[in-house]
C-alpha cells in the first residue's frame, strides 16, 4: 500500500518536473541543442593536428644543394614554407605574426656540407608549445629524406672523423588504439562526459534553489511528499534529457567522426546512465546546499564543470600534473568515467577497469543523493 | 558645467547602487573572487601538455651495451620512468592495456649485431594512442634521445638543425595557456554578471522603476555595463599577478597596452552580457543562454587549440568572437612584447563586436517590457 503511494506521489511530481522543465525553451536551449553544438565543434572545430603550419625559409647560401634542400618542405602536408629575401624581414614577419617558424640555411651551409658538419637554423614561435614542437617534428622530418640523399650522394665515404663505418639506431613507432594519431579519437569520446556533466551542472542545480528562492518548496512541505520523492521525480526529466544526449553523442561519434567502438555498446550505456545519474545528483546537491540560483550556477561551474573539463584528464593528461592536483582529480567522479569511456571507445572491454570506476560511481551516486535527500528534510528557517 | 554634472551625477548613483547590489554579503563577494583565485591556480598547474612523467616498460631481448646505454639515456631525462621490465613480447598489451605504461619500448635480438655490422638496426617504440597527444609528444622525445645516441655513435647525420624557439624558449604549454586565461576566465563573470543585472531586476521587477527614474537609456547602459567591466578587469588583475608572481612567467610587452586591451576586450563582453539580459525573461534564462553561448566562445578562441588549425568556415566564424582577440592580444602584449602597431589588428573586432552589442541592448531595455 505504502508502495503504490510513492508510485502514485513519484507520477505526480514527475510529471509536475516535466512540464515545468518543457515550459522554459531555454531548458532544453541547454539540454539539447547545447550538447549538438558541442559534438560539432568537438569534431569539426578543435583540433591539435598541425595542417599548413607557415614556415619561412631564408636562404643565405644560393647554392643548387642548399636549394634542393629546403625545397623538401615544399613536400609536407603539415607545412606551407614560403620564401623570405633577408632574416631581417623573416623576423619582421615573425613578430607581426605571419609566419609560425623560420628556417635558416647559413651562408656557409654548402662549405660545411662537404666537411660533414653543416648546421641549419630552426626558430619557432614558442606562444604556441604544442604547435612549436609539432612543426619541429616535421620540419626534421621533411629535410630527413633529402638529408639521406646528399649523405648517400657523398658516396659512402666514411663521416671524417669516424674510423670505421657504424650503423643507426632507427625507431619504428606504433601507436596503439589510435594509430593514425587523430586528436578527434580522443576529444569525441571525451565529450559524452562533458555533456552529461553540463546536464548536471548547468540544469539541475538551479532546480532547487529556485524553488527555495520562490518559496514553492514550502508550500510542498505541506503536502504528504517525502524528501527522496521530491529529489527522485527532479532527476527522472533531465535524465531522459541526458539519455537523448548519449544518443545524439554515440550516434555522431560512430558515423559522423568514425570514432572506433571497440567496447560493447551495452557497457558504454550502462556507465554513461551511471555517471549521468552521479551528475544530475550533484547539481541537486548543490541546489539543495547553496538555495540560490547564482550562488548555485556559480559553485557548480566551479566545482563539477570547469574541473571535468580541465582535470578529468580530457585534454590534458594528468600524468603530467604534480601530486595534489592528481589527488584532487581522483575524488573527481568525471576522472572515473572519463578514463574508463576512453577505455571503452579505443580500447575494447577491460573488466577490471570497468568494475573498478562503475563500483566508485555507484558509491558516488549513492552518497550524493543520500545527502540530498537528507538536505530536504522538511524544515523551515 | 550644471547639466553635465547633473548627468554624469546620475549615472555615477546608478553606478554606486549596482556595486553596492553585488558587493552586499561577504558570499557574493566571495564569489567574485574565490573564483578567478582558485581557478588559476588550479589550471596554472593542471593544464599542462608538457610531459613531465612517462612510465614506460622495456622488452630488451638484446641485452648488449648500446640497448643498456639506450635505456640509461631515457632513465636519465628525469621524464622516463621504467615500471616494468618485460620477458615476452606476450606481456606488452597487458601494460599498455591497463594504462600502467605509455610507451613500451622493444628491442630485438639482433640490434647490436646489426649495428656492429653498420646496418640499420630498429628499435620498436608501442604507445598507448588513449590521448594522442601525450603518445605523440612521448614518441618525439624519445626520437630525440634515438637521435642523439645516433650522434654518439658517430653515425651522425651530416646536417643538424639548431632549434631556438622565440617568446617561450623552454616551449613550456603553461606559458601559452596562462596568459589567455587573463581575458578567458574573466570573461565567464562579467558576461554571467552583465547578463544577470538587468534579468534579475526584471525579475524582481524594480527594471520598470528605474525606467521611469529621469535616467536616460544611455545613463542606464553605462550603470549597467561599468561594474560588471570593473569586476571583470580586477579578476584580470588577479589571474595577472598570480602568473607573474607564482608561475613566474615573464612579462615582456606594456603594462598599460595590456590594460587598453583588456578594457576593450571586457567592454565587448559586456555588450554581449548586456544583449542577453535585455532578451531573457528572468534570471534562469539569463544564465542558461550565458551558458549556451560561453562554450562555443571559449572553443573558439583558440585558447586549447588554435585557431589556424580548424577549418576555414569556423574560423570565419571566430571573427565575431571577442575571445579570441582577446586571448590572441593578451597572448602577444604578455609573450611577444607586441606593440600596439603590432596588436591594433585585435582592436578592430573588439570594437565592432562593443559597437554592435551595446546600442542593441540599450535600444532593448527600453523597447522590450513584458
Amino acid at each position: 500500500m505504502s508502495a503504490s503511494g510513492f508510485a502514485l506521489r513519484l507520477a505526480a511530481l514527475t510529471r509536475k518536473e516535466t512540464r515545468q522543465m518543457l515550459r522554459d525553451r531555454s531548458n532544453l536551449v541547454v539540454g539539447l541543442l547545447l550538447p549538438i553544438t558541442l559534438i560539432l565543434l568537438f569534431g569539426y572545430g578543435l583540433s591539435f593536428d598541425v595542417r599548413n603550419a607557415r614556415v619561412t625559409l631564408v636562404l643565405d647560401d644560393p647554392s643548387p644543394t642548399a636549394r634542393t634542400m629546403v625545397e623538401g618542405l615544399e613536400g609536407s602536408p603539415y607545412l606551407a614554407p614560403a620564401w623570405a629575401p633577408s632574416m631581417v624581414e623573416a623576423e619582421a614577419m615573425m613578430r607581426a605574426g605571419r609566419t609560425d617558424a623560420i628556417l635558416r640555411v647559413p651562408a656557409d651551409f654548402s662549405a660545411r656540407l662537404a666537411a660533414g658538419d653543416a648546421r641549419l637554423q630552426l626558430i619557432l614561435n614558442g606562444v604556441d608549445s604544442n604547435t612549436a614542437a609539432s612543426i619541429e617534428a616535421y620540419v626534421q622530418g621533411a629535410l630527413a629524406i633529402p638529408a639521406q640523399k646528399e649523405a648517400d650522394r657523398a658516396g659512402g665515404k666514411p663521416p671524417a672523423t669516424g674510423s670505421a663505418a657504424t650503423g643507426s639506431v632507427t625507431l619504428v613507432q606504433r601507436i596503439w588504439f589510435n594509430e593514425a594519431a587523430e586528436s578527434t579519437w580522443f576529444l569525441v569520446p571525451g565529450l559524452v562526459v562533458l555533456v552529461m556533466t553540463l546536464i548536471g551542472a548547468f540544469l539541475t542545480s538551479m532546480l532547487i534553489a529556485r524553488e527555495w528562492e520562490r518559496g514553492t518548496l514550502e508550500s510542498l512541505f505541506v503536502t504528504p511528499v517525502r524528501p527522496m520523492e521530491v529529489v527522485l521525480a527532479k532527476l527522472v526529466p533531465y535524465f531522459v534529457v541526458g539519455a537523448i544526449d548519449l544518443v545524439f553523442c554515440l550516434l555522431a561519434a560512430r558515423f559522423l567522426f568514425e570514432v572506433p567502438v571497440r567496447g560493447s555498446l551495452a557497457v558504454i550505456v550502462a556507465a554513461s546512465f551511471l555517471y549521468l545519474i552521479v551528475s544530475l545528483s550533484l547539481g541537486l546537491l548543490i541546489s539543495a546546499v547553496t538555495r540560490n540560483q547564482f550562488a548555485a550556477s556559480q559553485l557548480a561551474l566551479l566545482t563539477s564543470f570547469l574541473p571535468a573539463v580541465m582535470l578529468s584528464g580530457f585534454v590534458f593528461d594528468l600524468r603530467n600534473v604534480p601530486g595534489p592536483i592528481q589527488a584532487i582529480s581522483q575524488l573527481l567522479p568525471a576522472t572515473h568515467f572519463m578514463g574508463l569511456i576512453k577505455t571503452l571507445f579505443m580500447a575494447g572491454d577491460n573488466w577490471p577497469e570497468i568494475w573498478r570506476a562503475c563500483a566508485i560511481l555507484t558509491l558516488y551516486a549513492v552518497v550524493l543523493l543520500a545527502l540530498t535527500g537528507r538536505l530536504m528534510r522538511k524544515r523551515l528557517d | 558645467m550644471g547639466p553635465m554634472v547633473d548627468w554624469l551625477a546620475r549615472v555615477f548613483s546608478l553606478i554606486r547602487k549596482e556595486l553596492q547590489a553585488l558587493l552586499k554579503d561577504p558570499s557574493s563577494r566571495a564569489l567574485l573572487l574565490v573564483p578567478a583565485l582558485m581557478q588559476s591556480l588550479l589550471f596554472g598547474y593542471g593544464a599542462t601538455y608538457d610531459l613531465t612523467n612517462v612510465p614506460y616498460a622495456v622488452l630488451d631481448q638484446s641485452h648488449a651495451a648500446t640497448s643498456s646505454r639506450l635505456l640509461a639515456h631515457l632513465d636519465g631525462t628525469g621524464v622516463f620512468r621504467r615500471v616494468a621490465t618485460l620477458g615476452s613480447s606476450g606481456q606488452i598489451a597487458q601494460v599498455i592495456d591497463d594504462g600502467d605504461a605509455l610507451l613500451v619500448i622493444s628491442i630485438p635480438p639482433d640490434f647490436e649485431a646489426r649495428l656492429s655490422a653498420g646496418q640499420r638496426a630498429p628499435v620498436q617504440i608501442i604507445l598507448d594512442g588513449r590521448n594522442s597527444s601525450t603518445a605523440g609528444a612521448a614518441a618525439a622525445y624519445v626520437g630525440a634521445i634515438v637521435a642523439a645516441l645516433n650522434q654518439s655513435l658517430g653515425a651522425t647525420p651530416a646536417i643538424t638543425i639548431e632549434r631556438r624557439a622565440w617568446f617561450n624558449p623552454n616551449l613550456e604549454s603553461r606559458w601559452n595557456i596562462m596568459p589567455a586565461l587573463i581575458a578567458a576566465l574573466s570573461m565567464l563573470q562579467t558576461l554571467l554578471l552583465s547578463a544577470l543585472s538587468v534579468a534579475r531586476e526584471r525579475e524582481q521587477g524594480t527594471f520598470d522603476q528605474l525606467l521611469v527614474t529621469p535616467l536616460t537609456p544611455l545613463q542606464i547602459l553605462i550603470g549597467k555595463a561599468l561594474p560588471p567591466m570593473l569586476v571583470g578587469i580586477v579578476q584580470s588583475t588577479i589571474i595577472f599577478l598570480i602568473i607573474l608572481f607564482w608561475f613566474q612567467i615573464p612579462m615582456s610587452g606594456s603594462v598599460w597596452l595590456l590594460y587598453l586591451g583588456l578594457a576593450m576586450f571586457t567592454l565587448a563582453s559586456v555588450g554581449i552580457g548586456l544583449s542577453i539580459s535585455a532578451v531573457a525573461l528572468n534570471m534562469q534564462q539569463a544564465m542558461l543562454y550565458t551558458f549556451m553561448l560561453v562554450m562555443p566562445l571559449m572553443l573558439l578562441s583558440g585558447l586549447l587549440t588554435p585557431v589556424r588549425n580548424m577549418p576555414w568556415i569556423l574560423q570565419a566564424a571566430t571573427y565575431a568572437n571577442p575571445l579570441r582577440f582577446g586571448v590572441d592580444l593578451v597572448r602577444r602584449v604578455y609573450l611577444e612584447g607586441a606593440g600596439l602597431n603590432d596588436v591594433a589588428f585585435d582592436f578592430v573586432p573588439l570594437l565592432a563586436v562593443a559597437a554592435v552589442t551595446l546600442p542593441l541592448a540599450g535600444w532593448l531595455f527600453r523597447n522590450r517590457l513584458s
